[in-house]
């Protein structure tokens, strides 16, 4: 279970945006600063989990183009790829 | 500050390819081991390697380790060391079917072997036909390795601290290395690990430039404490950058790219390739391309606002050809440039891919302190990985072979920490001097007030490594560049944290990085504007060839006062005849 405070705990997700490719530094970075705050509790749970995935999923998903199953996971995934990072 | 403790037979900083196969055959060995990463171990850096690993083992094509390491020779410009480049390629094999035995998902030909593909520069017979020597995990190597030996780790009940910044080594009075001091990015506590070897495994430094392919992580972290222990760095000149990066940005835009029909324009919308390669144009390699691109910008006729990049044109290709064959492409250059390339052209700038040199070791992993050739190595400390300097690469990589450095001089190593261990099974004496430097050079961002930020002059160093010591390299240039990185580095007293909790510090933690960082940059600078004549990755115009009279040598850089020596290509093999130097065409 994720409770309140890690959902609060910017700090701590900041570093789990540091990851093994640049591509997902780059991109998930910039949407944890640019639009996690505003997500409604429910996403922000779904992106916490996405953080627990590996590099290649998160990739394959975020930059590839491929969609997860989970119907809000796909929705999340959206986002981020949306994020402005150009 | 008071400091916890810990104790273990040998301390792996890094759990990257390199030290998580080191990791492996020490606690198959049933020593202690502890492995520190800054980040969740399978996120390190190797997670990117997607094209694979070589390794001789003639699946698909014949092949054998001496074709291999005729390759790799040639490739290193011949400032490769022989002995340690026959010893890579013999032991690429067991290393290769070691990691099979371990459960990584190697890709598979019908009859069951590993599968191997074509990668440029592999020959049969010593510069013949292509060979097919690249041994892969689909296009997922580097993770497959990664978690395998990640898992192998959990069982063998190596000691993991996970999300750990390792800070300095500790030392006692005679300089043998006895762990490190290293910080809990969650708590923001400091941790003492003490150690009867360690082995330094952090992985590359791209990010000393501002346009890398290198994941943020890369700060260099370990060749900077080699450099604060008092260790060289060796041939740090000698950096890999790939041609095409998205500009600004770094990310990687293949060759295919450019092999299906893409090409180069400058602001003027000329295909400037046709001026600096008139035959091989946009397909010439990768040092002709990148050069041309610094020069084109350079001379005035880059594109955008500030001038700074030129463009990569597909639109030409068609829709449905960069569906078909340059899947990714697309996507990447709308997330990161902006620009749908079958509309516009991609920004591109050369981009800092993979560094050639590191911590000197000989073939076991051991660090060797001097220029001296039959110097003795230092008692206890050893590297393996990216961070670490076997001389295998020489002055330029060959693609699939640095997964292999990695693993097969992590594997090395441990077998011979565990001899070094059963020798000297007892815990020195650390030295308080030791520990209280680091403890000072942590304390010392607690101060507080106005000062620089820590972004800020990152952005001004990366920049300045970019321009100055990045791809185009002419005396003047880097003689200021040197200067200026110098002047940097005197400003790093005035950086200011703009954040002093404890929990989750990243400008904290992005403050050690930058120190390290600058120290790394300058060894790259110093020893690339020392080394006059123009060889594999370091091409400089002034000197436009390669001088073998007097550069087959070694560069050697230390910190203090930014000394530099220089010792000889060690270019006698263990069993084979030597290569001799001859001119490297393909
Ligand atoms: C995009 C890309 C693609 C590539 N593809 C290939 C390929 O197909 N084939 C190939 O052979 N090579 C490839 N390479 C190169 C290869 O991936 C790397 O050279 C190699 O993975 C480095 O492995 P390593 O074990 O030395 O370090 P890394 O995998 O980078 O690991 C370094 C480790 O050190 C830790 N660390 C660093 N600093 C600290 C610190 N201060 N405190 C604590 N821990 C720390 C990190 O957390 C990490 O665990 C590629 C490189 C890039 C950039």
């Amino acid at each position: 279970m994720i409770d309140e405070g890690e959902l609060k705990n910017l700090d701590r997700l900041r570093w789990q945006c540091r990851r093994g490719m640049l591509e997902l530094d780059v991109l998930l970075e910039a949407f944890l600063e640019q639009h996690y705050s505003e997500l409604p509790t429910r996403m922000q749970r779904h992106f916490i989990q996405l953080l627990e995935f590996p590099d290649p999923i998160i990739h394959a998903w975020c930059v590839g183009g491929e969609k997860p199953d989970d119907e809000e996971f796909a929705e999340l995934v959206a986002s981020i790829r949306a994020t402005s990072v150009a | 500050m008071a400091l916890d403790k810990q104790r273990f037979d040998t301390l792996i900083l890094g759990a990257g390819g390199a030290g998580l196969n080191a990791a492996l055959q020490l606690a198959n060995a049933n020593l202690k081991v502890a492995v520190v990463s800054k980040v969740f171990p399978t996120r390190s850096h190797t997670v990117a390697a997607q094209g694979g690993v070589n390794a001789a083992l003639a699946n698909v094509l014949p092949d054998n380790w001496h074709w291999h390491m005729f390759d790799t020779v040639k490739g290193s410009d011949y400032l490769g060391d022989q002995d340690a480049i026959e010893y890579m390629c013999r032991e690429a094999i067991p290393t290769v079917y070691e990691l099979e035995h371990n459960g990584v998902p190697f890709s598979r030909l019908p009859n069951g072997k590993i599968y191997q593909r074509a990668f440029g520069g592999q020959s049969q017979n010593f510069g013949g036909d292509q060979a097919a020597r690249t041994c892969a995990a689909a296009d997922r190597t580097g993770h497959a390795i990664l978690h395998t030996l990640y898992q192998q780790n959990i069982r063998a009940k190596t000691h993991f601290y996970d999300e750990y910044f390792a800070v300095d080594l500790i030392k006692d009075e005679e300089g043998v290395v006895l762990g490190a001091l290293v910080l809990n990015i969650a708590t923001g506590e400091p941790l003492l690990i003490e150690s009867k070897t360690t082995l330094l495994a952090t992985g590359g430094c791209g990010q000393v430039f501002r346009t890398t392919s290198n994941a943020h992580i890369n700060t260099g972290d370990g060749m900077a404490m080699a450099l604060r222990a008092g260790l060289p760095l060796m041939d740090m000149e000698f950096f890999q950058f790939h041609p095409t990066g998205i500009a600004g940005k770094g990310m990687l835009i293949t060759e295919g790219v450019r092999g299906e029909g893409g090409y180069l324009i400058n602001k003027d919308g000329e295909r400037f390739m046709e001026k600096y390669a008139p035959n091989a144009k946009d397909l010439a390699s990768r040092d002709v391309v990148a050069r041309s691109i610094v020069t084109e910008v350079r001379e005035g006729r880059g594109c955008g606002p500030d001038g700074d990049h030129v463009m990569l044109k597909v639109d030409h290709l068609g829709e449905d050809v960069i569906a078909k064959r340059l899947p990714g492409i697309r996507e990447s250059s709308k997330i990161f440039a902006g620009v749908d390339p079958v509309q516009d052209p991609i920004p591109v700038f050369p981009t800092a891919h993979y560094v050639m040199g590191g911590i000197p070791t000989d073939r076991f992993g051991r660090v060797m302190p001097t220029a001296s050739d039959d110097g003795d190595p230092l008692p206890g400390l050893y590297a393996a990985g990216e961070c670490a300097c076997a001389s295998v690469h020489g002055a330029n990589r060959l693609g699939g072979n640095s997964l292999l450095d990695i693993l097969v001089f992590g594997r090395l190593a441990g077998h011979n920490i565990i001899e070094y261990v059963k020798q000297n099974s007892a815990h020195r004496p650390l030295s308080d001097d030791s520990v209280a430097q680091s403890v000072d050079r942590l304390e010392r961002w607690d101060v507080k007030g106005e000062g620089i930020t820590v972004s800020e002059l990152r952005k001004e160093f990366r920049k300045t490594m970019e321009d100055h010591a990045g791809v185009f390299r002419v005396e003047d240039m880097m003689a200021d560049g040197v200067e200026k990185v110098k002047a940097i580095r005197d400003k790093l007293k005035d950086v200011r944290l703009t954040d002093h909790s404890a929990t989750f510090n990243t400008n904290r933690t992005e403050a050690l990085e930058l120190e390290n960082l600058i120290d790394v940059g300058l060894s790259i600078a110093v020893s690339a504007l020392h080394r006059k004549e123009s060889r594999g990755a370091h091409s400089r115009p002034d000197f436009p060839k390669r001088e073998d009279g007097e550069w087959m040598k070694h560069t050697l850089y230390w910190k203090e006062g930014d000394k530099l020596e220089y010792k000889g290509v060690r270019s006698q093999p263990l069993t084979v005849e030597s290569f001799p130097p001859k001119e490297r065409v393909y």
